[in-house]
């Protein structure tokens, strides 16, 4: 890190010279302890330590407590709070008129797991660039308790009584239909979800990361797998993960058995250190295969589950023109009249 | 005009049928069997009898249905140029068996029917002129490939037809050149058979009924085309930059006519880079969703479906009403629901789309009813969404949107693009106290900006949650209530902007007659019987809604105004008369709903016997 941006030895400006107080929303009204919360926080640190150009951020959403979320980060960025289940569409939008703009979408797994399945599986087909976070709660907090599609069977929920039905995996959804970065992480695990964070926010092409956010009001009893004391004693961590941005000098040694290195479009790159288990996070066998077992023996898995960096974008695949649509002069959009003849001529 | 009538309605004994010829003045129609690739064939036709100078419309009746259901071609030839649809059958080709009889039945006496030597008739009429032909001998000369026999076999018609009628073998010869772009092997493939066939019927038939063809000048520099594809035209000239949609009939060929004349008019003919997108779509909700996050972040955004799915996008353009997202949405109006009758035309989605959405919505809908306004909304919606934030909906239908139809060749949009209130970085500096939803001009139209806009008070939070003037979240009544009534001053300034209503007067006229869109041909067509039968009319063609003072002065007028539409509850009349309720009493509605195109006839007739029970 570039020596002006600490002051004893905490960031005070980044690189564009904002403070971590310029990536600040407006204040929250989610219930106190809330796990989205947690979530925010880390948005903002990571924004702030990437030096995101705020007016480059569009802060997208579908409708939720979750999905309110936009409004208390980054308030000098742009954002929708669009409909509920439908942000992947409203984004894809918004992208193909500005393809300089970075999407951050927030999601719920209502949202996400139920009435936008079929938006969301689409969204991450086409490999449209976005950031887009389930904060997964295992229930619907903003309609005040029903379960979600996330939920594990044997469930039990105040309100909605106990769940028997086999619950969605966001992640493996995401890879059924080839998403290029997948990653589960954990509201109570910051500097996971942080670094995790910064690593979608630098990959091209849809990324998604499925975090577990304990509903406090409705989902956080001692035997809910949602909760915060369930992730405490049951997350098992991948990988030790560290981002690694561009502008960093870092030594690499590849030769350390342990550590691995996956470098991203146009130079940062993420330190996976091997924890309890071997595991090849560029493989998407083994992630579905992980994350099966997972579900079979109920464990808690969290790290990236995959990467691959190769897939084309949206825009790649649609052989658009670099500048974006949406700032095209009416000359470079009104075509000229010998254009306009000779497509009269095919009428005549 | 009175001669129509009569051809229309007094059946004329057979023994004074060969004094006159009829020139120029029936209706063709090729009953065939879908998927059999008759289209080609009536296409040319009605091209040739075109570029001889007569005026023609083209209507395919088609079933919603791949391959083997009965399909039927209507070419209006007119001497006097009308387009509607008529009731009347002049000249059958009875190319499908399966309906042989009934087509037959619908024949005028003294009519033509011309036929496979193969199709049988249950009932053979006298009254009219059969001509036989050798259909599938002459498919077998031609030395067609087996597999393209069924679809020569219609050339077989075009041949006698020609013979027949007189159309001119060199436009049909140029008519098949530039349907087949020049390439040669199959131009004298079917070109041959039709020659063969008009041979075939100079050797061996001789013409005994009355009905033939002559050159005019009536469509010289004309151009013939479907309004989807003039709308998609349109569109492209409009600046159009990202289109999405999901397939529907009879709205898929508006952006396929989008996907094809697009690399032409607006990719870089060097890199092959585009300034546009066009993605189909997992469905309706999601087109809508695409164009409402591209038309925020300022694109020139549009989609186009019909009925089933506007309904899917109900949620979205109530959204886009308050959160003030600009975008295009056309509907191709087809019959009824998602199974209704999916390839027969209908009006039947006005109040829909004008009430679009939940918590008071009102809408900007245009309604083009020609070709060259299908073209000029096509530029028009954009201009007017941008203007005004806000979803503008455009109502075709199936008629006017996949029938082919003369046209003036459409001029060169002049006009440069109406942008809106779309506030730059440096600009914004000069408002000091700019609010998204804040009305600084007094015309509920507030300014906005653009995501990448680096001025730090730029950014704001769209949604569809209460907020107040500045975008901030609030649940306040009086910041909700303002905000609807600054909604409501806005659709009012939607009111001077929209397209204005078109008036045909008639300074003797006693009654007035309303419509929109594709009903205008068979409007016009009627006003004249109309007149010829000492009935004066004048005529208002409404453009746009929210309807607006033009109208009301128009019923002010008139002591009886029908509204004609091609709906079950009239409703166009409906808001007719909640415009101006003072007038309510003197509005009739002249509607039908059976899925086919409007006829004058139906006009006329309802009107004579509304006048008639008036004077009784
Ligand atoms: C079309 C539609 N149906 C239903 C709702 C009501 N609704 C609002 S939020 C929500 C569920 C949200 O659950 P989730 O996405 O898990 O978010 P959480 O509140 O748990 O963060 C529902 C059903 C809605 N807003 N829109
Ligand atoms: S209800 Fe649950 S999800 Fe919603 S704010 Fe409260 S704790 Fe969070
Ligand atoms: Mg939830």
């Amino acid at each position: 890190m570039t020596v002006e941006t600490k002051t004893n030895g905490k960031p005070h400006v980044n690189r564009i010279g904002l403070t971590s107080q310029d990536y600040r929303g407006g204040e929250t009204t989610l219930c106190q302890g809330c796990g989205h919360n947690s979530i925010t926080s880390q948005i903002i640190a990571a924004a702030f330590e990437l030096s995101l150009a705020p007016h480059q951020v569009i802060k997208m959403s579908g409708i939720g407590c979750s999905s309110k979320t936009p409004a208390y980060f980054m308030s000098r960025s742009f954002g929708f709070n669009t409909l509920h289940g439908r942000m992947p569409s409203v984004t894809t939008g918004a992208v193909l008129a500005n393809r300089t703009l970075l999407a951050i979408g927030i999601s719920g797994d209502g949202d996400t797991g139920s009435i936008g399945l079929g938006q969301f599986k689409h969204m991450v087909r086409r490999n449209v660039p976005v950031v887009y976070i389930v904060e997964n709660n295992g229930v619907y907090g903003l309609t005040k308790g029903q379960f979600s599609a996330t939920a594990d069977v044997g469930q039990t929920l105040k309100y909605a009584g106990t769940n028997v039905l086999p619950p969605i995996d966001i992640c493996i959804e995401a890879l059924a239909a080839d998403c290029g970065f997948v990653a589960r992480s954990f509201a109570g695990d910051a500097k996971q979800v942080r670094e995790l964070l910064k690593a979608a926010m630098s990959f091209h092409g849809t990324a998604v990361i499925d975090i577990i956010s304990p509903c406090v009001t409705f989902n956080n009893h001692h035997d809910s797998t949602k909760s915060y004391d369930y992730g405490k004693a049951h997350e098992e961590r991948l990988q030790d993960i560290q981002f690694i941005p561009r502008f960093d000098e870092v030594h690499i040694d590849y030769d350390e058995g342990d550590e691995r290195y996956v470098q991203l479009h146009d130079g940062p790159m993420i330190k996976l250190r091997k924890l309890g288990r071997d595991y090849d996070p560029t493989n998407k066998w083994h992630a579905i295969e992980l994350l099966e077992r997972a579900r079979q023996n109920h464990e808690f898995i969290t790290g990236l589950l995959y990467i691959n960096t190769q897939r084309q974008t949206l825009h790649e695949t649609m052989h658009l023109t670099s500048t974006p649509l949406a700032y095209l002069s009416e000359e470079e959009l009104r075509p000229s009249r010998e254009r306009f003849e000779r497509v009269m001529q095919r009428f005549m | 005009m009175t001669h129509v009538i009569e051809t229309e309605t007094q059946p004329r004994p057979l023994d004074d049928l060969e004094s006159e010829p009829i020139v120029n003045d029936f209706s063709i129609v090729a009953a065939t069997v879908n998927g059999s690739g008759s289209q080609t064939a009536n296409n040319v036709l009605m091209r040739a009898i075109f570029k001889m100078g007569i005026p023609v419309s083209g209507k395919n009746l088609f079933p919603s249905n791949i391959q083997g259901l009965p399909t039927w071609f209507i070419i209006r030839v007119s001497k006097d140029g009308y387009t509607a649809r008529r009731d009347t059958t002049e000249i059958l080709i009875a190319f499908n068996q399966r309906t042989a009889d009934e087509d037959l039945a619908s024949l005028v006496p003294g009519g033509v029917c011309i036929h496979p030597n193969d199709v049988k008739f249950t009932n053979p009429r006298s009254d009219v002129f059969f001509y036989p032909l050798p259909v599938r001998e002459l498919v077998r000369q031609s030395g067609a490939d087996a597999k393209l026999r069924d679809y020569i076999a219609n050339m077989v018609y075009v041949g006698a037809v020609a013979e027949l009628l007189g159309i001119d073998m060199n436009e049909i010869k140029a008519a098949l050149e530039r349907h087949f772009k020049g390439k040669s092997k199959p131009i004298a493939l079917n070109y041959g058979v039709v020659v063969a066939a008009a041979e075939w019927v100079r050797a061996n038939l001789s013409k005994v009924d009355r009905f033939r063809v002559e050159p005019m000048e009536k469509t010289q520099g004309l151009i013939l085309v479907d309004g989807n594809t003039a709308a998609a035209f349109g569109a492209l000239m409009g600046g159009m930059t990202v289109c999405a949609w999901y397939p529907i009939t009879p709205s898929t060929s508006l952006v396929d006519a989008m996907t094809e004349l697009a690399p032409i008019l607006r990719a870089d003919p060097v890199t092959g880079t585009t300034t546009y997108a066009i993605i189909q779509t997992e469905d309706e909700i999601a087109a809508a969703g695409i164009i409402v996050g591209a038309g925020w972040a300022g694109a020139r955004a549009m989609t186009a479906t019909s009925g089933p799915g506007l309904s899917l996008m109900n949620e979205f353009v109530s959204l886009a009403y308050f959160a003030e997202v600009p975008c295009v949405i056309w509907d191709v109006q087809r019959m009824g629901p998602s199974t209704g009758l999916p390839t027969r035309t209908s009006q039947g989605d006005v109040l829909s789309a004008y009430y679009m959405g939940h918590g008071d919505t009102r809408h900007v809908v245009l309604f083009p009813g020609t070709m060259t306004e299908c073209f000029e909304f096509g530029y028009l919606a954009f201009d007017l969404a941008e203007r005004l934030q806000t979803p503008v909906l455009v109502l075709s239908d199936l008629d006017l949107g996949m029938n082919n139809w003369m046209s003036e060749p459409f001029t060169y949009p002049e006009k440069p693009f109406d942008r809106g209130k779309v506030l730059t970085a440096d600009e914004l500096e000069r408002f000091k106290d700019w609010g998204r939803y804040k009305d600084l001009d007094g015309d509920g139209i507030p300014y906005r900006t653009l995501p990448g806009n680096p001025n730090p008070r730029a950014a704001y939070l769209a949604r569809g949650t209460g907020h107040n003037e500045y975008a901030i979240y609030s649940e306040r009544p009086t910041d909700w209530q303002q905000n609807l009534d600054r909604l409501t001053r806005k659709h009012n300034t939607a009111r001077t902007l929209v397209p204005k209503p078109i008036i045909l007067d008639d300074e003797l006229a006693n009654i007035g007659i309303i419509a929109y869109g594709s009903t205008d041909p068979a409007v016009r067509e009627a006003g004249d019987i109309l007149r010829a039968r000492g009935i004066r009319t004048a005529y208002l063609r409404i453009r746009a809604l929210p309807l607006e003072a033009t109208l009301t002065d128009f019923l002010a007028k008139y002591e009886r105004v029908y509204v004609v539409e091609l709906n079950q509850d009239g409703q166009m009349a409906q808001l007719v008369q909640l415009h101006a309720p003072e007038y309510a009493a003197r509005v009739r509605s002249v509607r039908i709903c059976n899925g086919l195109p409007m006829t004058a006839q139906f006009v006329v007739d309802s009107i004579m016997r509304a006048e008639q029970a008036k004077r009784e």
